[in-house]
């Protein structure tokens, strides 16, 4: 009896120190897995019905199209001879193994300032999924972009190498939140001016622009006459982060993609400690926006035209005082999405409708329909310009050859 | 002691009950019917159709077709890029539940509309889809699409109630391959074997049906298809 409870013991210690090495790899690719999704590898590396990583998904540019590259273990076409070494190169340095330059679609300006443990988890995740021979498709870059060596003038106006670095005189909340905003969740890749050069430069960081062929408005992070949070509540910020709906209001285009690969799947503590960084970074009091290109009484036929198209074609949802029914119906008044310099987005949304991502925390989302079909390119610009100046909204007319402009817009 | 746990659960409930209608009364209903808003202007608000001819009816079809449909836009296996668009971050049990609502509602049938086509033409549409052309490899459309064309559980669509240039435009589309479906994919064999004249008097003839008694989808395995179809799995 003695001697039997003594082997099983010994059996079941064995057994626990087996597992707990199994454990610590296991857990390590689970973070991994995590952080692969802060980082939203996934919505460039896995193509439209393709699999898992194996890339191939057409990146449009306006220097020409880019096919993102296989990240599955596969040794002949994916990263399968890959060290761990390798790996932090291209995420801390943008270069591949043998030292080229990788092209800046990839976010290594962001992902440089991820840990050397964070990389080389996402690296052991990246190991244990299932490789897949699908070799890489050559990008397709005008001359002269296809030249790799224009890289290297890039970098040198844009990139600076250099983990993240923590201020210690903010909180540890606030420090992880900038770290995962500034880092892998490489916001700053659409939420700032672009310029000509494809680049971005620092002082101009989260200051919101055009994306590039995409045709949507990426709103300035620091200004709370764009998607600044500065007086939103952490609450409404982790809600529209996480489940995409919030009582300020919804997300939509690229950042609907955003949220549905990847915030949503963070947990509460980091999307939380996002909120913070973002709140933190609005500025207090942005410059008074520009008045209007249109003469007086041309706006004031449109915003009455716009009245009669909004009663008719919108209150239903959002309410005759554009106070809507949040979080699901969003409120128009007082939407800073609405009433931001750029009408690009109003405009399309009014042309394109659209569904909130689905969620776990919002698996059914309400959506809107579009009106492309519905209302001529006057009544468009009519109703935009309504809600953008109705209910003490601070926003300007807009004509309708601004409408009419982005019915061409691309839609995926 | 029973009466009193009896009376604190009524209480707590009714306070729930109070909690939850405070919450929900600015709410907009909890119900599919808000929720696919997006879908009616164009389909109808019981996916009967609309007045644009290119946009299908969806009320009644059986609901493996609708989601199959729903998939391919979202995937971008079938393309009109409006579709794409509202698709792309919906999760499968959603979509499911969207075919199921539009499948559960029965508006009535439009009436047929009048054919712009020649008797000859609309008889030709007639014999291709009643009884197909052999020789040429083209099975009637009744086979599969059942005989009072109303379709079959849970995959293949009803034919009725559909205008004629949106019946064309997609048998041009499965002829062209832009609209394809899950292996072996029977609509585009068969149309591959119509001809551009083909196409114009089968959907002629089909829009000018009218409504059989019982116009659901007769159940699976009704009858028996004449050849394997990816969608309808046996």
């Amino acid at each position: 009896m003695g001697t039997k409870l003594s082997i099983a013991l010994l059996a079941l210690a064995a057994f626990t120190t087996a597992a707990q090495a199994q454990d610590k790899t296991s857990d390590i690719i689970a973070r991994g897995e995590y952080l692969a999704r802060a980082g939203d590898c996934t919505a460039c590396h896995t193509a439209p019905d393709g699999r898992l990583f194996a890339g191939g998904r057409a990146m449009p540019t306006p220097f020409g199209t880019l096919y993102t590259s296989n990240i599955t273990p596969d040794p002949e076409t994916g990263i399968g001879k890959w060290s761990a070494d390798d790996f932090y190169k291209t995420m801390h340095s943008g270069r591949f193994p043998d030292g080229g330059l990788i092209y800046p679609a990839m976010p290594f300006a962001s992902y440089t300032k991820v840990t050397r443990a964070d990389s080389d988890a996402i690296f052991a995740y990246l190991r244990s999924i299932s490789p897949v021979n699908q070799r890489n498709r050559p990008h397709d870059l005008r001359f002269p972009y296809d030249n790799r060596q224009l890289i290297l003038g890039w970098r040198t106006l844009f990139f600076s190498e250099g983990e993240f670095k923590p201020d210690p005189k903010q909180s540890a909340e606030w420090n992880r939140g900038a770290y995962l905003v500034e880092g892998l969740g490489h916001c700053s890749m659409c939420h700032s001016p672009i310029n000509a050069l494809g680049g971005t430069s620092q002082s101009d960081a989260f200051k919101g622009g055009l994306i590039p062929m995409q045709n949507w408005y990426a709103p300035s992070l620091t200004s709370s006459r764009e998607a600044g949070l500065g007086d939103w509540s952490i609450k409404d910020i982790t809600d529209l982060l996480q489940t995409g709906v919030s009582a300020r209001g919804v997300v939509y285009g690229p950042m609907a993609e955003v949220v549905h690969n990847s915030l949503q799947y963070l947990s509460d503590e980091d999307i939380r400690a996002m909120a913070v960084y973002l709140k933190s970074i609005s500025e207090p009091s942005p410059p008074p926006p520009p008045s209007s290109a249109l003469p007086t009484t041309e706006s004031s036929l449109l915003i009455s035209l716009g009245k009669t198209v909004y009663d008719k074609h919108c209150a239903s949802c959002h309410g005759s005082q554009g106070e809507g029914k949040p979080p699901h119906w969003p409120p128009l008044a007082n939407n800073q999405s609405i009433e931001m310099q750029s009408a690009v987005n109003p405009i399309r949304m009014v042309l394109n409708g659209g569904y909130p991502p689905g969620t776990q925390g919002n698996p059914m989302p309400y959506g809107m329909p579009p009106f492309a079909g519905l209302l001529s390119d006057n009544e468009v610009a009519a109703v935009v310009s309504y809600i953008r100046t109705a209910w003490g909204n601070r926003g300007t007319p807009v004509s309708a050859r601004e409408a009419n402009e982005l019915r061409s817009a691309p839609l995926n | 002691m029973f009466a009193r746990y009896t009376l604190a659960i009524v209480i707590a409930a009714l306070a729930a009950f109070d909690g939850a209608t405070a919450q929900t009364a600015n709410q907009p209903p909890d119900t599919m019917a808000a929720r696919v808003e997006a879908c009616t202007p164009c389909h109808g608000n019981k996916g009967e159709g609309t007045s644009d001819v290119y946009f299908p009816r969806l009320g009644g079809k059986p609901a493996g077709y609708l989601y199959n449909q729903l998939l391919a836009f979202r995937s971008g296996r079938r393309k009109y890029p409006p579709m794409n668009y509202l698709l792309e971050f919906l999760p499968d049990p959603y979509l499911e539940a969207m075919a199921e609502y539009f499948a559960n509602e029965h508006p009535p049938l439009p009436p047929p509309a009048p054919s712009e086509v020649s008797k000859e033409v609309l008889a030709q549409g007639e014999l291709l889809a009643t009884r197909g052309d052999a020789g040429r490899n083209i099975p009637a459309c009744v086979s599969c699409h059942g005989p009072g064309l109303t379709g079959m559980q849970p995959g293949i669509p009803g034919l009725l109630g559909l205008r004629a240039n949106y019946i064309s435009a997609q048998l041009g589309a499965w002829r062209y391959g832009t609209r394809t479906a899950k292996s072996p994919d029977c609509m585009q064999v068969v149309a591959g074997h119509l001809t551009e004249a083909d196409v114009t008097a089968v959907a002629a003839w089909l829009a000018t049906r009218t409504a059989p008694a019982d116009p659901a989808p007769v159940p699976k395995g009704t009858y028996a298809l004449p050849f394997g179809c990816g969608s309808q799995p046996n």
